[in-house]
């Protein structure tokens, strides 16, 4: 065999692209399911993604590790989060109209700062192969899978014990079920959905970072287009739990690399309505798992969107 | 509220355009503005950690906005789109619809418009323009009315859909443009074939500002018209209100919310009309240049009130207009603007949690302390 793989290089480059572009769709996914899950929705994770990816990027080619990238997002992240948080906190402000202007804060910062770090070309986060035993190059590339999304598969699972076993998960899901219940029992609603809405926005920032330091892997002001609030989305068709979220992102990460895949194999007519692909399913999912009438199953009680 | 309140209040109410209506008006000017000024403060506080001098920013922002007849009509050309934008934003509000994907339909309803007016070429101008603006209205219209047909038919969250169908529409725009409807002479920027110079917009008499302004006051005007003083407006703000009491009243609610968002598309539509017939002379990737989302926050600026809606599309544009200069004199990043638009935007959000707090504003509460 000397690497003529036919067209079995169709399926085989969507189960590496997916797993490639899903990484970002996985992390932001998994904040916003701990944020809804308190009861408040941030549609501002896609100004924290970009704003993630810039500072990712900007710290890791300022200090040569791609990891303090990683870490200057996650606290980026945390900050803006806190701040969403906080000012939803407050009486009579929309937590969705909120999440409009955060999205437009973090855009025009992040291009703001950013501006600088356009040209310069930093360190790229690790990746191990799994695809050492092939010979075959697109098995290989296919198979190289990025330190984050392992991090990132792990965290599903985790996130989904911690929901389902301990305290800290009940008191989010009670939290986000009746605020009354939650002052009945002590708790403090407001604080603990700041809390929340600041660990989403970290797992947001770590997203950007890993869209700026992997795939694409450079800063630039398209790096998102929507990927932050598909995620949002995601959250919604994966029934706000986190196993299905991983599901989900890969789902959403194969829809991405669509486009690109076929562009690669030679296929360039229609590009940009592949390109499309990603947010016609998003779309479809959303109708097709919405209803009209009843709120969904899983929902959070307090969730403005599906009130 | 007790009941002397209450009483107090309906009295209140019952004289027109007294003192105390003027006073509880009043709210609604003064804490918006109050929230502008905020929002400017903060971003002043930003420009001074980067060493920059917000005094300069805003002379600069003067002078290049509202300084100079010059500048002036460099402003109210953007303001054109601006207004058609939020109207896009301000119009389903009134339904409670948060719809941002504005964008959408003005990138779509530039594109119907640069291709029915390349099909139409040859028609008398006087019959082609109002067709090639119907059509244009009408897929903004049908984009638009979807999300609301999804939002109340099928309970899909409307912020998330119209996004989602702004960045649809984007990749739509990119393939018309690049394959189908592309005109082979244009070689760095695909467009589609220009517009015979019959169908283009011209400039109002002895401006240098396109007829889509006169347009967008229009459309700001009639839809304060019907907001304000028709029952379809009336019976939108109380679907708005409570949606099962709208029901239970017999209003048809499904209706309003498709035609509220459908009449914000057609709006929008039209904005992407003008930026092909009255700016670019055919539909290209530059239809997608943000008027959309400038628009949501001058619909929440103005507090989704039509006429409000006129000048402050008219300052915001009169930033974008200055966005140049204050680039050039202050070696600034071309996202300056946008820092700005997101403090401001906030501050005004946050403002919402402050009505009803001051009692200065409710009269019935005068004599009570």
């Amino acid at each position: 065999m000397d690497g003529d793989l036919g067209l079995w290089v169709i399926p085989l480059a969507i189960i590496g692209g997916a797993i490639r572009v899903s990484t970002p769709f996985l992390f932001v996914s998994l904040g916003e399911v701990l944020t809804e899950r308190s009861g408040r929705i941030n549609l501002g994770l896609e100004g924290t993604l970009v704003f993630g990816a810039m500072s990712g990027y900007a710290l890791a080619y300022l200090t040569g590790s791609p990891w303090i990238g990683v870490a200057a997002a996650a606290l980026c992240g945390a900050i803006f989060g806190l701040l969403h948080g906080v000012i939803c906190s407050l009486p009579k402000v929309n937590d969705i109209a909120v999440g409009i202007a955060m999205m437009i804060l973090g855009m025009g910062l992040a291009f703001y700062f950013g501006k600088p770090f356009v040209q310069p070309v930093a360190p790229d986060l690790p990746a191990i192969s799994f695809g050492w035993w092939s010979d075959v190059t697109q098995i290989r590339a296919a198979l190289q899978v990025n330190v984050l999304f392992l991090i990132g598969a792990v965290l599903a699972f985790v996130i989904w014990w911690m929901l389902r076993a301990t305290k800290i998960g009940l008191v989010l899901r009670v939290v986000g079920d009746s605020t009354d219940a939650a002052r009945a029992m002590g708790l403090r609603p407001n604080l603990i959905r700041a809390l929340a809405t600041a660990v989403g926005g970290a797992f947001a920032g770590v997203g950007g970072a890993y869209l700026s330091l992997y795939y694409p892997g450079s800063w630039n002001e398209g790096i998102s287009s929507g990927q932050g609030l598909m995620a949002v989305a995601l959250v919604i068709f994966a029934r706000w739990n986190p196993i299905a979220c991983f599901g989900a992102a890969l789902l959403f990460g194969g829809a991405g690399a669509l486009g690109p895949t076929l562009q690669s194999v030679g296929i360039s007519e229609g590009y940009y309505l592949f390109f499309a692909a990603p947010y016609v399913l998003t779309l479809g999912v959303l109708i097709a798992t919405s209803s009209p009438t009843r709120a969904m199953t899983g929902a959070p009680g307090e969730l403005s969107i599906t009130k | 509220m007790d009941q002397n309140a209450i009483r107090a209040a309906h009295t209140v109410s019952q004289t027109p355009l007294g003192l105390a209506t003027w006073v509880r008006r009043a709210e609604a000017i003064v804490l918006p503005f109050g929230a502008l000024l905020v929002g400017f403060a903060v971003f002043s506080i930003f420009l001074l950690f980067q060493g920059k001098a917000p005094s300069e920013f805003f002379s600069l922002v003067y002078r290049g906005g509202f300084g100079t007849a010059f500048s002036w009509q460099n402003t109210l050309s953007r303001a054109a789109p601006l207004l058609l934008a939020a109207l896009c934003v301000a119009l389903p509000a009134r339904l409670g619809l948060v719809v941002i994907g504005g964008e959408g339909a003005i990138v779509l309803g530039g594109v119907a418009a640069g291709a029915t007016g390349v099909a139409l070429s040859g028609m008398p101008a006087g019959l082609a323009m109002p067709i090639i603006m119907f059509i244009a209205m009408m897929v903004g219209a049908i984009w638009i009315g979807a999300v609301g047909a999804l939002r109340h038919f099928r309970g899909v969250n409307e912020t998330i859909s119209s996004l989602l169908m702004a960045y649809i529409a984007i990749a739509l725009m990119n393939h018309l443009v690049e394959g189908p409807l592309r005109d082979p002479a244009s070689l760095n920027k695909p467009s589609t074939a220009p517009l015979q110079e019959a169908l283009r917009v011209g400039n109002i008499s002895g401006w240098d500002v396109h007829w889509g302004l006169v347009f967008g006051v229009i459309c700001c005007v009639l839809a304060w018209v019907l907001m304000e003083k028709t029952t379809w407006g009336f019976a939108a703000r109380i679907a708005g209100g409570n949606i099962r009491a709208a029901q239970v009243q017999g209003l048809p609610v499904g209706w309003l919310v498709v035609g509220f968002t459908a009449l914000g598309g057609a709006i929008a539509g039209l904005a992407g009309f003008f930026e092909v017939a009255a700016v670019h002379g055919s539909a290209n990737a530059s239809l997608a240049g943000g008027y959309g989302y400038t628009g949501i926050l001058i619909a929440f600026l103005a507090r989704h009130n039509p006429l409000a809606i006129i000048p402050v599309a008219i300052l915001l544009a009169g930033f974008e207009a200055s966005s140049g200069l204050v680039q050039r004199r202050m070696d600034l990043p071309d996202a300056t603007i946008l820092v700005l638009q997101g403090f401001v935007f906030m501050s005004i959000l946050i403002s919402e949690t402050l009505y009803g707090r001051f009692k200065i504003f409710a009269p019935e509460r005068w004599r009570a302390a």
